[in-house]
This record gives structure tokens, sequence and C-alpha cells, in this order.
């Protein structure tokens, strides 16, 4: 016979644990990895990201990850011979790292832009710009998200 | 309700450095998520959003599902002349918007 405390054993037991199993992939974390980085490669082509000179705006702690304010602003002085060609967007944690890809050109007289992404997770936000002289710049912010955009189930 | 909204400055003195923003109203459906009977709902959003001044591109960016609804992006660019600033959307399912905005140059 079984006692209460078996069956609540068995039974919470199982409703605790299967849930996640099924949700979850166990090489979650390798795979959001390898996609970001296949991400940037795909935008710097292979060529080494540097830091600085590309300040990117987030607030560190967001209440609700569906709408997260974001800006970016790259030193450069914008003329034909030297500006900005374009400002990348991506996250860490989302099933597709990609957000915003932004291109500018002399025109633009100030390398900045601002947007609204969604984030899945509590993770980095990275900025790449890349400038006319084929380098690429970044920074990555971390952001804790306390509630995360849309995603019932399996990432990635 | 307007599909976009579009601010732009009606005069700018000549090479001064201007802000734009634009938003769309779009629901941006990012494609990951499941509806009860747990089917995926297709993907929906904004791909494209692109601002020429007078015929010449000046802003172009790529939208991705990572996007917030209603997708807002705000940049700058050069009152070079008098003239309109074209904006347009593209987007999945065949969307398209536009806008244009005169702007008077001294």
């Amino acid at each position: 016979m079984t006692t209460r405390r078996q069956f609540l054993f068995l039974t919470g037991g199982a409703l605790a644990t299967t849930p996640v199993l099924a949700q979850l992939d166990p090489n979650i974390a390798q795979k959001r990895k390898a996609a970001l980085e296949e991400a940037i490669r795909k935008v710097t082509g292979g060529a080494p990201l540097r830091q600085g000179r590309v300040k990117l705006d987030v607030a560190p702690l967001v209440d609700n990850g569906n709408t997260v304010p974001l800006s970016v602003t790259v030193q450069s002085p914008m003329t034909a011979a030297d500006h900005v060609k374009a400002i990348h967007i991506l996250t860490e944690k989302n099933p597709q790292p990609h957000v915003l890809t932004a291109h500018l050109g002399p025109r633009a007289g100030r390398a900045t832009l601002s947007a609204r992404c969604r984030m899945a997770d509590t993770g980095n936000v990275i900025a790449i710009a890349q400038m006319s002289d084929g380098s690429f710049w970044s920074e990555a912010v971390s952001v804790i998200v306390t509630l995360s955009a849309c995603l019932e189930d399996g990432l990635i | 309700m307007a599909p976009v909204v579009v601010t732009v400055p009606t005069q700018a003195k000549r090479g001064e450095v201007i802000e734009i923003k634009t938003l769309a109203a779009h629901v941006m459906e990012n494609g990951f998520r499941r509806t009860q009977m747990g089917e995926l709902i297709a993907r929906d959003i904004i791909t494209q959003v692109v601002c020429t001044y007078n015929g010449v591109e000046v802003f172009r960016a790529e939208l991705h599902p990572a996007m917030a609804a209603n997708p807002f992006v705000a940049f700058t660019t050069v009152a070079t002349e008098s003239g309109t600033l074209e904006f347009k959307w593209t987007g999945d399912n065949g969307y398209s918007a536009s806008h244009s905005a005169a702007i008077t140059v001294t």
C-alpha cells in the first residue's frame, strides 16, 4: 500500500521535474553560445572585435523584456573618409542573436541610433560598429531581465 | 490609428544634424510563441526600414524578430537642402507602409 508520503513524493517529483526536462534542451548554454559566435562571425567576417569607441546605453535592470530601450553612440567624425558603415545589435540569450542592423553613412552626421529590443533572458547586449576602414569595435553590457519576452517553450 | 508616426523637424539650418524618430504600429509576432493547442504562431515582423532624403538613401535598418512590438528606430541625418524625407517599411506577409515629411532648410 502506498503511504501518503510516498504518494506525494512520486507525484510531486514527477510534476516538478518533467515539464522542465521536456522544455529545455540540456545543451542550451552551448547552443546559445555557438549561435552568438556564429552571428558575430557573420557580421565581422572573422575580423577581430576591438573594445572601445562604441557606447551602448541600456538600463542595467529591466522589468519587462518585451521592450528594452537602448541607444548606441559611436565615436566617429562621420566624414566621407572615416565614418561608421553599420551598427549591429546582438543579444546573448535570445533564440536568434540578431536584433538590428543599421546602415549609416557620412550623411548621418552623427553615429547614433536608438531602438527597442526584446530580451528572453538576463545576459549581455552587444553593439558592434563597422567602420569604413574595415575595423570592428564593440561594447557589451550586462542586463538583468525580471520578466522575459514571450517564450513559452524550448529556446532555440 | 495611423500605421506610422515619424518626428522630423520642419525647419533646420543648413548643415545641422537633425534627429529623426520613427515608429510603426505592428505586432511583430516573433515566430517563437505557441497557441494553446501547441502550434507555432507564424512569424510576422517588419524586416526593413529605409529613409531617403530627396531620393538619396541616408539610412537603412534590417530588423529581426528580437525587435520590440511597434518597432521604434531613431537616427540622425544632416540637413543639406529643402525637400522631402521618405520613409518606407517592408515586412512579412506583404506588409508595406510609407510616410513622407517635408523639411525647409535655411
